[in-house]
C-alpha cells in the first residue's frame, strides 16, 4: 500500500512539473516563478540529502550554491559564452571546494558542524564581496546572459523563451533528482540512513562514519552547486546577497517546512516558501515575518513538515 | 592459539582508575562471562576491547594481531562485533532494514551505488535466515522502535551476528527484561554458542543466565581482577562471595 502511494506521489509531482507552463498562468501566476521554485527545490533537496538522509545539518550550503553561480557567471562573462561550459565550471568549482573543506569539518557533530559550515560559508561570501576586480563586489556579476543551447541539429532558445528555460531547468532537476533517488536506494544510501538513525550502531557495524559523512557532504554540495548554476542562469546575474548565510537558512527552512524525511518534501517547501513570498511581498515589505510565523507553526505542530501531515493521515 | 588476549590493561579517567591492570585470555569457541558488582569496570573493560575507548596502559591482541589502538570500524572488519547495554539499533527503520544494512556492510557493499539482482537476492536471503534464527520473522516489517524491548535486543544481537564475527561481545543482553524475554534471549545466545561455535564474551547481572551459559567466568571488583574459573569454582570462591554474591544476598 505505501509503495502504491509513493508511486502515485511521484507521478503527481512529475505531472505538475511538466504541465506547469500551462496551468500556472491560469491560476494567476507566471512561469518564471515556476523556474524559481524548481531551482530552489533542487538546492533544498540537495541540502536534504545531507540533512534528512544523513542526519547532518549544514548552514553553509549557500557557499557552494554561490560557487556554482559565480563559476557559471564568470565563465560565461570572461572565458567563453557557453551555457553548458559555464555550468560545468561552476559545478566543478563548487564540488572541489566542498571536497577540500569536508575533511576539516566532518569530525564535528550537531551544532558545531553547523557553526563551522556557516563560518566557511561566510568566507566565500566575503571573498565575493571584497574581490571587486573579479566578482564585482557588492554590484555582483552583471552584463552577461545565458546562451541559447546549441544541440548541433537544433537550437533551443533558453534566453528569450521563458518556457524553454523552464523546461531546461526541469530537465536538469529531473536528472539530479533521479540521481539522488538512485543513490539513496543503494547500499551506500542505506549506510547514510544508518548514520542518521544511530551513529554509534553504524560505527560498530564497521561503517567508517566520518568518511561516509564526507561523501554525503560532497554529493550534497555537488547538487547544490548545480542549483547555483541554474540560479545564475535564471537571473543572468549573481551578487553576494544570494550566497550569504541567510540563503543557507532559506534552504534549511524549505527542507524542514516541506518535510525532511520525505524525498519531495523540500520541493513542497520551496513551492510554499516562494509562492508565499511572491504573494505576500506584493502586499507588505514584512513578508518574511509571515513566512517565519508559518514556519514556526509547522515546526511546532507538524515536526515532520507538510508532507509529514499528509503521510500521517494516510497511515492510521 | 587463543582468540583474544588482553594483557594488563588499565583505563584512567583523570584520577579515577576504572580498569586496573586486568588480563584475560579467551579461547576459540568459549563463552566467557564477566561479572562484578556495579562500578566494577565491566563496561569500560568491554569498551576497551571493542575500541570505543583506548586503554591508558596494556595491550589487546586479537587472533595474533595487536588491535590496541585500532578504530572501532577496523576492529569490526577483523571480526569483533558488539551489542550495548542500552540497545543501539536504527529505530525508524524496520527490523528487516536494520538487518539488511548489517548484512550489506558485512558483505563489503557499503560503497556500492548499484547492486546486481544476484547480490540483492543473496542479501535478502541472508536477512531471512537471520530473522528465522531469532524468531523475528513476524515482526520483520515493523519499525524497530515498536516491537518489545526483547525483540529490539534480539534485533541488535542479530545485527552483530550478521557481521559474521569471530568474537561477539554482549553487554548485559538481558538488562531490563522480564522473565520470558530473558529466557528467550538466553536460548538465542545458547543457540549461537552451541550451534555456531561462536566465541562470546558477555557481561551479565542475572546470575541464572551467567551460570546457565558460561564456560568460564571472570570476576572484576573495583576495576581489578578478582577471580576466574568455571561456574562451580566461582560459586565456591570465598573472595567472590564476599565481594559480590555476599553483597547481592544482603
Amino acid at each position: 500500500m505505501p509503495r502504491i502511494d509513493k508511486r502515485a506521489g511521484d507521478i503527481l509531482v512529475w505531472a505538475l512539473l511538466l504541465t506547469a507552463p500551462f496551468w500556472m498562468p491560469a491560476v494567476g501566476s507566471y512561469i518564471e516563478l515556476g523556474s524559481h521554485v524548481v531551482v530552489y527545490a533542487l538546492a533544498a533537496m540537495a541540502l536534504n540529502f545531507l540533512l534528512g538522509y544523513t542526519g547532518v545539518l549544514s548552514f553553509g550550503h549557500a557557499a557552494y550554491f554561490g560557487l556554482g553561480a559565480y563559476g557559471t557567471a564568470m565563465t560565461i562573462k570572461y572565458l567563453y559564452p557557453s551555457t553548458p561550459l559555464g555550468m560545468l565550471v561552476g559545478v566543478v568549482v563548487g564540488t572541489v571546494a566542498a571536497a577540500i573543506i569536508g575533511p576539516l569539518i566532518v569530525r564535528l557533530r550537531g551544532v558545531y558542524f553547523a557553526m563551522c559550515t556557516i563560518a566557511f560559508g561566510q568566507v566565500f561570501y566575503y571573498i565575493a564581496f571584497q574581490w571587486r576586480s573579479a566578482t564585482g563586489g557588492d554590484d555582483g556579476v552583471s552584463a552577461w546572459t545565458r546562451v541559447p543551447l546549441d544541440l548541433g541539429f537544433t537550437k533551443i532558445d533558453i534566453l528569450n523563451n521563458p518556457q524553454a528555460f523552464y523546461y531546461f531547468v526541469v530537465a536538469v532537476f529531473a536528472v539530479c533528482a533521479a540521481a539522488m533517488a538512485f543513490l539513496l536506494r543503494s547500499p551506500f544510501g542505506r549506510t547514510l540512513l544508518a548514520i542518521r538513525e544511530n551513529e554509534r550502531r553504524a560505527r560498530f557495524l564497521g561503517i567508517p562514519v566520518d568518511r561516509h559523512i564526507w561523501m554525503s557532504w560532497v554529493i550534497s554540495c555537488f547538487f547544490v552547486s548545480v542549483a547555483g548554476t541554474l540560479f545564475a542562469l535564471m537571473n543572468n546575474f549573481i551578487d553576494p546577497r544570494a550566497i550569504r548565510w541567510d540563503q543557507s537558512g532559506n534552504f534549511v527552512i524549505m527542507a524542514v517546512l516541506g518535510g525532511m524525511r520525505s524525498f519531495w518534501g523540500p520541493l513542497i517547501g520551496s513551492a510554499i516558501f516562494l509562492v508565499l513570498q511572491d504573494y505576500i511581498s506584493s502586499h507588505t515589505e514584512n513578508w518574511m515575518s509571515f513566512i517565519g510565523l508559518f514556519f514556526v507553526l509547522i515546526v511546532l505542530f507538524f515536526p515532520r513538515g507538510v508532507l509529514g501531515i499528509i503521510r500521517r493521515k494516510a497511515t492510521p | 592459539m587463543s582468540l583474544l588476549r588482553v594483557e594488563k590493561i588499565s583505563k584512567h579517567f583523570g584520577s579515577l582508575v576504572a580498569v586496573n591492570d586486568v588480563s584475560m585470555t579467551v579461547e576459540p569457541g568459549e563463552l566467557r562471562a564477566v561479572i562484578g558488582p556495579n562500578g566494577a569496570g565491566k563496561t569500560t573493560f568491554f569498551n576497551l576491547i571493542s575500541g570505543f575507548l583506548t586503554p591508558t596502559f596494556g595491550s589487546i591482541t586479537f587472533d595474533g594481531e595487536d588491535v590496541t589502538h585500532l578504530l572501532p570500524a577496523r576492529r569490526v572488519w577483523r571480526g569483533i562485533a558488539r551489542t550495548f547495554q542500552i540497545t543501539e539499533v536504527f529505530p525508524e527503520l524496520t527490523v528487516r532494514e536494520n538487518l539488511r544494512i548489517a548484512v550489506e556492510v558485512a558483505s563489503g557493499y557499503r560503497l556500492r551505488v548499484w547492486q546486481s539482482q544476484d547480490a540483492d537476492g543473496e542479501v535478502k536471503a541472508r536477512v531471512v535466515d537471520l530473522l528465522e534464527m531469532s524468531g523475528l520473522t513476524e515482526k520483520a516489517d515493523r519499525l524497530v522502535g515498536e516491537p518489545a524491548h526483547g525483540d529490539q535486543r534480539a534485533t541488535e544481537i542479530m545485527m552483530a551476528l550478521a557481521l559474521k564475527p569471530r568474537l561477539l561481545l554482549l553487554d548485559e543482553p538481558t538488562a531490563g527484561m522480564g522473565d520470558q524475554e530473558t529466557y528467550d534471549i538466553t536460548q538465542l545466545i545458547r543457540k549461537l554458542h552451541r550451534g555456531q561455535k561462536l566465541t562470546i564474551v558477555l557481561i551479565e547481572h542475572d546470575m541464572r543466565v551467567v551460570f546457565h551459559l558460561a564456560d568460564r567466568i571472570m570476576v572484576l571488583d573495583q576495576g581489578k581482577f578478582l577471580a576466574e574459573g568455571t561456574p562451580q569454582e566461582i560459586a565456591a570462591n570465598e573472595a567472590v562471595q564476599a565481594a559480590y554474591l555476599g553483597k547481592a544476598a544482603a
